[in-house]
């Protein structure tokens, strides 16, 4: 009878190393993955069909998504401030601080989160599952660089549509503040928009919108970082895509916090 | 059988993952028009020896020569260009499965060549009915069967007429009467087109319908080699105990 072998003990500060140089590692990974996505960006041959076809899974299948959070975000935004508001007799500023919060930064936030809960998450076990299927060495076989064909593409694909469907879901969410101001107040439309037009100014515009394509390039290259490193199967596949959200979420968070106090640093409060 | 210039020359390669030494000094030549056969158990090293050759993998010893360009440390762009001389026919037969079998097909002639739409129309159908799956043009990877997806992977993997294929587990997961179709598919491939070819495989039926030379590897590196018929009245333990195991 084989006597059972008793786990290895391992010390607490040991698992901890160990843990830790894997995050760094990974950090490592992801960092010169990243970046040699803007060396392979000016490098022929240029894929546009793909990047096309890119554009409309990752954006336009997120449409439906982003329209019913967008409208929602702006309704409960509005519903909650109203009150809150009218105490300080400020409820006429509400057009004004609507726009501005969902432009700078609930909007662009927002956005980057849920497309990257979608689309991170599918990038990252399409790929994965691409790995693991050799189809990845298929291509490289077949004398296509792997890294243009599926990340340059991918990665320009987010880059490029975050920034219109934070603009979008920014539309929408001005527009549920409306619909609420209306059912609540019967506001006038006209006036709603003239004071959301005259509220925000370029500098709350740029900054909002500029991040989502830090972004969407964050949303591209971690979700294809984790698919290129899928190992161990069908398993992997599933764990590419739950890492891919939960870093692109993470990083996303980060990035925006610099973001914002870069933002103050440089254009102060904008008030 | 009289062969042609050397295509493929391997030299004392050595790949190892991490502590586990897979390859240590493999030597084989291949000579232009050749079919030679890698036999092996599970887990030996034979797909390794395969991908090193096409670049995939790096070893960490040895030389590694195709058409007189070594492999080893090419430069990526380089590799890519050397690769279209290459048909590579995966274990499981690799097809994007986000593309249709006519896309699949499509996909190399449109990357690598300057081929009109009639042209690529003309040739996929011409590769499909070499494999007879003429029928299958719009389905997708997944609604195939794994021999149809065999038969698409090699038709995808010749349609650009590379000088050498190869070949991982052709047969392998199809049943003996599918196993021995596509054995016999590759054999008429080969002879249509004079393709050099490498395969890997442990179905000794397929090795024997194909092969011109058979290379045994057995811990790290290759015991014997030689025709079907001079291996299996080898001597060498490793190669009796495998054509005993398996016939």
């Amino acid at each position: 009878m084989n006597s059972r072998q008793k786990p290895e003990h391992i010390p607490y500060w040991k698992l901890m190393e160990r843990r830790l140089r894997d995050a760094m590692e990974q950090v490592y990974g992801i960092t010169m993955f990243g970046l040699r996505f803007f060396r392979y960006i000016f490098v022929p041959p240029y894929e546009f069909g793909q990047v096309r076809k890119h554009l409309d899974d990752l954006g336009a299948k997120s449409m439906p998504l982003l329209t019913v959070v967008g409208l929602i975000m702006g309704i409960i935004l509005a519903l909650q401030s109203r009150p809150t508001l009218d105490r300080f007799g400020a409820g006429g500023f509400l057009p004004a601080m609507l726009a501005l919060t969902i432009v700078r930064e609930l909007g662009p936030v927002i956005t980057a989160l849920i497309v990257a809960g979608r689309v991170s998450s599918g990038i990252g076990a399409e790929v994965g599952s691409m790995k693991v299927t050799e189809q990845i060495d298929a291509l490289e076989v077949s004398g296509i660089d792997p890294y243009n064909y599926l990340v340059v593409t991918r990665v320009l694909a987010t880059a490029i549509i975050l920034p219109l469907l934070t603009a979008y879901v920014d539309f929408l969410g001005i527009f549920g503040g409306y619909i609420a101001e209306w059912i609540s107040h019967n506001s006038s439309m006209q006036l709603y928009f003239t004071e959301v037009v005259q509220s925000l100014r370029f500098y709350d515009i740029i900054p909002g919108v500029g991040k989502t394509i830090a972004f969407g390039y964050i949303i591209g290259v971690i979700g294809t970082y984790q698919g290129f490193n899928t190992t161990r199967g069908t398993e992997g596949v599933g764990r590419a895509a739950t890492t891919a959200v939960v870093l692109s979420s993470l990083n996303i968070i980060f990035l925006d916090v610099i973001i914002v106090q870069l933002t103050l640093l440089f254009l102060g409060p904008g008030i | 059988m009289n062969h042609g210039k050397i295509l493929i020359d391997v030299q004392d390669v050595w790949k190892s993952f991490g502590d586990h030494h897979v390859l240590t000094g493999v030597s084989m030549q291949v000579r232009e028009g050749s079919s030679d056969v890698i036999l092996g158990r599970s887990g030996i090293g034979k797909s390794v020896l395969l991908k090193s050759i096409v670049g995939l993998l790096t070893p960490e010893r040895g030389s590694i020569e195709v058409m007189g360009q070594q492999v080893m440390g090419m430069r990526p762009s380089d590799l890519n260009k050397l690769r279209k001389n290459f048909g590579y026919v995966f274990q499981y037969a690799a097809l994007y499965d986000s593309l249709t079998v006519r896309e699949n097909l499509e996909f190399p002639l449109r990357k690598h060549t300057d081929a009109g739409e009639e042209e690529i129309e003309e040739r996929v159908f011409e590769q499909l009915r070499l494999v007879g799956l003429e029928a299958s043009v719009e389905k997708m990877p997944s609604e195939l069967s794994g021999g149809m997806k065999k038969r698409i992977g090699l038709a995808r993997a010749i349609i650009t007429r590379p000088a050498i294929v190869l070949y991982d587990e052709p047969t392998a997961g199809l049943d003996p009467i599918t196993a021995r179709e596509i054995s016999e598919l590759i054999l008429s491939l080969e002879e249509q087109f004079g393709i050099t070819s490498i395969t890997v495989t442990h179905d000794l039926e397929c090795a024997r319908l194909i092969a011109h030379r058979i290379h045994i590897l057995e811990n790290g590196c290759f015991q014997v080699t030689g025709t079907f018929d001079e291996l299996k009245r080898s001597a060498d333990p490793t190669t009796k105990a495998f054509f005993q195991v398996v016939t």
